[in-house]
């Protein structure tokens, strides 16, 4: 691994420190040393004395911080036929992410630092990207009695959720909100009322009456989102709304951040690319959760994306095994295979106007390190070199069978896309390399 | 008409279901006779893929079957390895090696019929999935009506009861609406769809979801849909929308009333409209026969040449 490493005449774009312009990277040690978007003749100089570094041509490319998955699931433990965190992490770096967060509902729970130091040591050995653990809220996700909320996060977990549950006692949330406090951390919320969704297998309106499946209203996330921001208001706790998926989410979150509430949000590019017609034919890739909705909240989630209500664009990277999606459409598990398809559906809201680039940059790498306070997603002076160089305008058709994760559930199989990472750089080593 | 599956009644224009309905009739000629077998299917063998309990649409089937001289597999779900925890994908995989022909399947996931198409090279008759479709019920009814109405056109047509959880109410939807008749949907909200289709109107009230109708479609009320807090009680349900006499009064004076079976007497319908002179079911059943062999000998191929 080279120790000195400069990466030349990229389109450099860092939200953090508001950077937009062509220029150079300077790397060492695993750190960024300088960022130079001064004219090319005084950066020729520049690299005259700096001397023995690998170079990297990045014309026509983006440089950018490298991206943070807020939001993703490795399996392991427990679930290794679907995915590892090696592979895992593998198709991180293969889709621009130098940092991942991995979900709590692995087997065991990560519902102790035992579990987060077994995640953390399996990542020291075999990740290839930076793994942030999230732990769950609540023992074994049960939504019944606090986890060890403080052990966790002394052990190294960055956020805490019951991801694919909803801490549905209200007393259990304001409480975890309000013990969060003490170290500072924030609790994810996945925002479903399990009662109101009854047994809907997919959005709940015309699609569904079409296709004769059982609907799961918008509502059953709203009234949630809307219970955790009054939650959040009392209490004074962080909290940020996984995968935002409804119109109604992003108006009540947009209020709540006019109020002055302590509340942030993500959503993923299956929200803002597919409607639930995707689900035509019973294909179970398409079966998620929340599930695919409406075209009215498609646009709003751009809309929320364009104004900032909605901060991170999180993945909910959920791969399975191919026997978990070859059944029935009820009987299918939920979730998409993300990591490696995120960044070329998300460049598309800014090659539709949606957002800039930069606004875009931001909601991949600053704004989840904000949410999480993670030391990374600038290109600052000092920060961990964690980069990613992309280039917008390679087009490519989405195979799964070609994806590097174990799980190959994704609804975008055949689809012609644009943009592909060419190199992603974790701690100043080449991660992946086209 | 060049149809390989019957799934949805999407899957066919008027013009088919016409021809569909005049074959069947064709059929009923041939149920009349002293021998009812006809070699029409012969060397053809069909598997009955049921993993839902059925009496009447499995029997209608296998009858039908044998009238057009096919063998007939039952594949009974409960004995099966199935209950050891086989896959759908296998299931159907296995059925496939034996090299059949048609598989006829009710399941209770919507979407079943089409999986098995999309998976296995072989005729698909969906014969109930999920809360989606019901296609040779609602083929059946249709038969039922124009043996009864002669044409489709302006029919206004009454669907009653559990809107939401019913097949055979989707499944009549779209296949009234392309013949020509004029839907309504009446019962409780909570069993309305929340998004039907714009063409339909929807009655709460089933004295004025009755006013000038000439068919009404009554639906099976299940009883596990009480205890999902769907209506209060059974009595609370047939005081509004039970099927009295006095209420069938609102509907035109040869009005034809039509129940898929089974029936719950004195829930969505009382005895003397089920045992009335308007009621029509048991020619639905009749018809429920030929309506089947319709559709396996056009599967198959078959042209109707009346």
């Amino acid at each position: 691994m080279p120790e000195k490493l400069c990466i030349q005449n990229g389109h450099i774009v860092d939200p953090s420190q508001k950077l937009d312009g062509t220029g150079d990277i300077h790397i060492e040690d695993g750190k960024i040393v300088s960022v130079d978007i001064t004219s090319a003749k005084s950066r020729a100089k520049a690299k005259l004395t700096s001397g023995g570094a690998h170079v990297f041509e990045a014309a026509g490319m983006y440089v950018v911080p490298g991206f943070i998955d807020m939001h993703v699931h490795l399996r392991e433990p427990g679930f290794e036929h679907k995915e590892t965190i090696e592979t895992g992490t593998k198709a991180a770096v293969k889709g621009g992410f130098t940092s991942v967060c991995c979900m709590p509902n692995t087997s065991p729970v990560n519902d102790s630092d035992v579990v987060t130091g077994f995640i953390l040591n399996r990542a020291a050995g075999t990740a290839v990207c930076r793994v942030f653990p999230i732990g769950s809220i609540t023992k074994g996700q049960k939504g019944e009695e606090l986890a060890e909320i403080g052990c966790m996060h002394d052990a190294g977990c960055v956020g805490f959720s019951d991801d694919g549950k909803t801490v549905m006692n209200s007393l259990i949330m304001r409480r975890a909100l309000e013990y969060a406090k003490a170290f500072g951390t924030t609790m994810i919320s996945h925002a479903e009322d399990v009662v109101l969704a009854e047994d809907g297998v997919m959005n709940e309106g015309a699609a569904a009456a079409y296709f004769g499946l059982r609907g799961s209203p918008a509502a059953a996330e709203e009234v949630i989102v809307a219970r955790d921001i009054i939650l959040a208001q009392m209490t004074g706790g962080k909290v940020h709304i996984a995968h935002v998926s409804t119109k109604g989410s992003v108006e009540l979150i947009r209020r709540a951040k006019k109020d002055g509430v302590n509340i942030t949000a993500e959503t993923c590019p299956h929200y803002f690319t597919l409607t639930d017609m995707a689900v035509a034919g019973y294909n179970t890739a398409a079966r998620v959760n929340p599930p695919l909705r409406s075209d009215e909240d498609v646009a709003a989630m751009k809309a929320g994306l364009a104004d900032g209500t909605i901060d991170a664009i999180a993945t909910d990277h959920a791969p399975h095994h191919r026997d978990d999606k070859l059944v029935e459409f009820d009987k299918a598990l939920c979730g998409i295979s993300g990591l490696e398809t995120a960044l070329a559906l998300s460049l598309q809201l800014v090659r539709d106007g949606v957002l800039t680039m930069s606004q875009l940059i931001a909601a991949l790498s600053c704004a989840p390190a904000r949410i999480l306070g993670l030391p990374v997603g600038t290109l600052a002076a000092g920060a961990p070199a964690d980069v990613t160089v992309f280039d917008p305008k390679h087009i490519w058709t989405v195979d799964s069978q070609q994806l590097i994760s174990k799980g190959r559930n994704t609804p975008f199989h055949g689809m012609t896309v644009q943009g592909l990472p060419v190199l992603t750089i974790v701690s100043g080593n080449i991660a992946y390399a086209l | 008409m060049r149809l390989k599956h019957l799934i949805s009644m999407r899957d066919l224009t008027r013009v088919d279901i016409h021809q569909m309905l005049d074959t069947a009739s064709s059929f009923k000629d041939v149920l009349k006779r002293d021998i009812k077998k006809v070699p029409a299917l012969r060397g053809k063998t069909v598997v009955n893929l049921f993993y839902e309990p059925s009496t009447r649409t499995r029997t209608s089937f296998e009858i039908a079957e044998k009238r057009l001289s096919t063998d007939v597999v039952n594949f009974a779900v409960s004995s099966s390895s199935v209950t050891k925890g086989e896959s759908l994908f296998d299931t159907i995989k296995n059925i496939e090696a034996y090299g059949v022909d048609f598989v006829v399947v009710r399941h209770s996931s919507t979407g079943v019929p089409n999986f098995i198409a999309e998976h296995m090279d072989v005729s698909v008759i969906n014969a109930g999935d999920g809360i989606n479709e019901h296609p040779t019920q609602a083929l059946l009814d249709a038969l039922t009506i124009r043996e009864h109405k002669g044409s489709f056109e302006g029919l206004e047509v009454a669907i009653v009861g559990d809107i939401i959880h019913s097949r055979v109410a989707r499944s009549n939807m779209i296949g009234l609406l392309t013949l020509g008749a004029k839907v309504r949907f009446v019962g409780p909200p909570t069993l309305l769809p929340p998004q039907a289709p714009p063409e339909i109107n929807m009655y709460y009230s089933l004295e004025e979801g009755l006013k000038g109708v000439d068919v009404i479609i009554m639906l099976r009320i299940q009883m596990e849909r009480m205890n999902k807090s769907f209506f209060p009680t059974t009595a609370d349900y047939f005081s509004h929308w039970g099927l009295t006499n006095e209420r069938l009064a609102r509907a035109e004076k040869n009005a034809i009333v039509m129940h898929p079976g089974p029936m719950n007497r004195g829930i969505e319908i009382a005895s003397d409209v089920a045992d009335g002179p308007q009621n029509v079911i048991l020619q639905q059943v009749t018809n429920g026969l030929a309506v089947r062999m319709s559709v396996l000998y056009h599967l198959s191929g078959g042209e109707h040449h009346a």
